[in-house]
């Protein structure tokens, strides 16, 4: 295996709020090699983000606190370093790229001064200097004229061209290293299609590693090498990315696997949701996170938590947090394309989560005592 | 439809959409400042009170501290056809009790006006942003700090404290400085920097969650550089809004002081200082006060419609 340039061990981020500690990212484990790429996958509340940030350092602290675990990058712990060596990594070694290209850009400060920002921070190059390398990196990421158009202004770019200022910004330094936090999640279809085309081909002739972080699998399956299923702050699936497709296991990954739509599915075939809701990270069901939601769940998933362990007669790197899916477990051959599940446990969970009682909103006024 | 549309016509027609002038932020907020009529004639007083500021000792007629004895209490030259026998031609505004040229004098008040409309002002400013940028961006105990120390300047009313201030140190070497006019710089930044910092920390708190500033912390930018580079010009419309208003109160305080004779000291001439003289004849002549207070009213009126030409041009939001 090739020198990893990412090594993150048993990172715990967590947020102290008032109702309580918010373990957002509870022991996750993985590493990225140089020129790697990474794709981690969840949906919304399951830690994707806040993992991202912890790598940069940038949790808002308080509330967040990184509590455990060591980061190592390139060699050395970004945990342990003072905040100059940390801004000396940002943008330099390991940049970001952010979901909303609408917010993520300085309204008041020309295309041209936001990329030229970490080239003079990180290159110490000087403004014209600066100047010339963006004209490049606005050619780069293929914004027409792009002599004319550096000293626009963001609200004079349409979303794609600003989701490309950032993908300039983040690549200007050459960085190891790229973060990817749902990086389309706000274009339009179309746009997510170029944009996800440019970042791939960007990361291979740059040869840098990159995490991309998404809730949709679609995203990542033409984008990355392997990928991490993520759920309630942990990792509950590792594999590469064809595996991860042909041969999932964990049931949350056929979970969402099934509320993807799909070319090659028979006509008239429902997408089928993954009932009720991700877990309260506060108090996190003491068992398999998933198990409140899983039609496959039995006894034992409700009383003790598994550990990420590698799947029986599956490729050698792919690993699921499951008792089903453990040396003889119940799923371990399961086909999920046959096995919709257990439909009994679905009406069950439904019938769960109507007796809940309802969540009284704070905008909600109390009904009048008397009708009108 | 046949009209047959000539290919140098459309490319003309091209390059004009393409050669539309493009105006920046602060491009936009000034065409949108002068196009306001109102703001446009303030902004015209001001210049015209500022010109006549600066080349007040090149103008101005007479000496204004020079007292001409047997022309005391002449009526400006107009009241003639009204049948006054006190007017000269030397005279265009007349003279005060000690037969000192009003015009002159009105020339020379406008520079202690426009010193203090813009130094004590820049003070305002400059503390105000450091502690408001200083309470909003760290916040925690520094913020706690800053804003305690900022509601108790907070909680004296204005004037009073000015003119407390400038009581007592009035006989120090600082009330002397300069006829008195370092004092009352003091007393006007002492008095006048909470409401900057207050406004500005507000803009800051709700600036610095904004996704840009992660993505500047991201880009590995420290704290000085996304407060001056990427909050600062964020938060600087009102900031702006607020001084405009800001320089008439300071003039007005000025005014107010050396009227109540706690201000610039006598002979230097200001407008609050030539009401207060002009008061003692008051019954006799209306002249002496009521055209510094004209020229009071027409410089603060003038600011106050830039303001709101300013606030109106800096946020489009707010004008419907």
């Amino acid at each position: 295996m090739a020198q990893q340039l990412l090594e993150v061990t048993d990172l715990y981020t967590q947020f102290f709020t008032r109702d309580g500690v918010v373990r957002a990212v509870d022991g996750v484990t993985f590493e990225v090699a140089a020129g790697e790429t990474l794709g981690i996958v969840g949906e919304s509340g399951c830690g994707k983000s806040v993992t991202a940030l912890s790598l940069m350092r940038l949790i808002p602290q308080p509330p967040g606190k990184i509590v455990k675990g060591s980061i190592m990058f390139d060699g050395a712990d970004v945990l342990k370093m003072d905040d100059d060596e940390v801004r000396s990594i940002r943008g330099n070694n390991i940049a970001m790229i952010f979901q909303d290209p609408m917010t993520s850009l300085n309204p008041v400060l020309t295309i041209s001064r936001q990329i030229s920002e970490a080239l003079e921070l990180h290159l110490k190059m000087d403004k014209s200097e600066a100047r010339k390398r963006t004209i490049e990196l606005l050619d780069l990421v293929n914004i027409p004229s792009a002599k004319k158009r550096v000293d626009d202004y963001p609200h004079q770019f349409s979303g794609g061209m600003r989701q490309r200022v950032m993908i300039a910004m983040a690549l200007s330094c050459n960085p190891k290293l790229i973060l990817a936090d749902e990086p389309t999640t706000a274009l339009d279809v179309t746009i997510q299609a170029q944009i996800l085309d440019l970042l791939k081909n960007l990361a291979r002739e740059f040869r840098t590693a990159f995490i991309l972080i998404t809730h949709d699998l679609g995203v990542v399956a033409g984008m990355t090498q392997r990928i991490h299923v993520m759920y309630g702050g942990k990792i509950v699936e590792k594999a590469d990315t064809a595996e991860l497709f042909a041969n999932p296991k964990m049931p949350y990954t056929w979970g969402l696997l099934r509320s993807i739509p799909r070319l090659d599915e028979r006509r008239k075939a429902k997408l089928v949701p993954i009932e009720g809701l991700p877990p309260d990270l506060i108090a996190p069901p003491p068992g398999c996170r998933f198990e409140p939601r899983c039609q496959y769940r039995r006894d034992i998933c409700k009383e003790k938590e598994p550990e990420l362990e590698h799947i029986p007669n599956s490729k050698p790197d792919h690993e699921a947090r499951c008792w089903g899916t453990q040396q003889g477990g119940w799923l371990v051959d399961t086909d999920w394309h046959k096995e919709v599940g257990d439909t009994r446990v679905i009406e069950e969970i439904k019938q769960e989560i109507a007796q809940l009682p309802p969540e009284p909103k704070p905008g909600d006024v109390p009904p009048p005592p008397v009708a009108m | 439809m046949a009209t047959a549309v000539t290919a140098k016509e459309q490319r003309a027609a091209e390059l004009n959409v393409l050669a539309r002038k493009q105006r920046s932020l602060w491009g936009d907020a000034l065409y949108r400042l002068l196009r306001n009529r109102a703001a446009l004639v303030g902004l015209v007083v001001i210049a015209l009170a500022a010109l006549v500021a600066i080349f007040a000792p090149m103008i101005a007629p007479h000496n204004p501290l020079e007292q001409h004895g047997k022309d005391g209490l002449m009526e400006p030259i107009w009241t003639k056809f009204f049948g006054s026998k006190f007017t000269a031609p030397a005279y265009f505004f007349g003279t005060d009790e000690l037969g000192r040229d009003i015009l002159s004098r009105l020339m020379y008040s406008s520079r202690v006006s426009l010193i203090i409309g813009f130094v004590p002002v820049s003070i305002v400013v400059a503390i105000g942003l450091t502690v408001g940028m200083l309470a909003g961006y760290v916040g925690g105990v520094v913020d706690d700090f800053l804003m305690r120390v900022t509601d108790i300047v907070y909680a004296f009313p204005d004037l009073l404290f000015v003119i407390i201030i400038v009581a007592t140190l009035r006989g120090t070497g600082l009330g002397e400085a300069y006829d008195g006019l370092l004092v009352i710089f003091v007393g006007i930044a002492v008095v006048n920097w909470v409401g900057v910092a207050r406004l500005v920390r507000g803009q800051v708190l709700a600036t610095k969650n904004r996704e840009f500033v992660e993505a500047a912390r991201a880009v590995g930018a420290g704290p000085g550089r996304i407060m001056r580079k990427h909050i600062l010009p964020n938060i600087l419309a009102p900031v702006i809004v607020t001084v405009a208003f800001a320089i008439p109160g300071a003039m007005l305080t000025e005014s107010v002081l050396s009227f109540l004779g706690i201000g610039i000291r006598p002979p230097t001439p200001t407008w609050g200082v030539m009401i207060n003289e002009g008061f003692i004849v008051f019954s006799t002549t209306p002249w002496p006060v009521l055209l510094p207070s004209l020229c009071i009213s027409a410089v603060l009126l003038a600011f106050t419609f830039v303001g709101d030409g300013l606030r109106d041009a800096l946020d489009p939001r707010s004008k419907m």
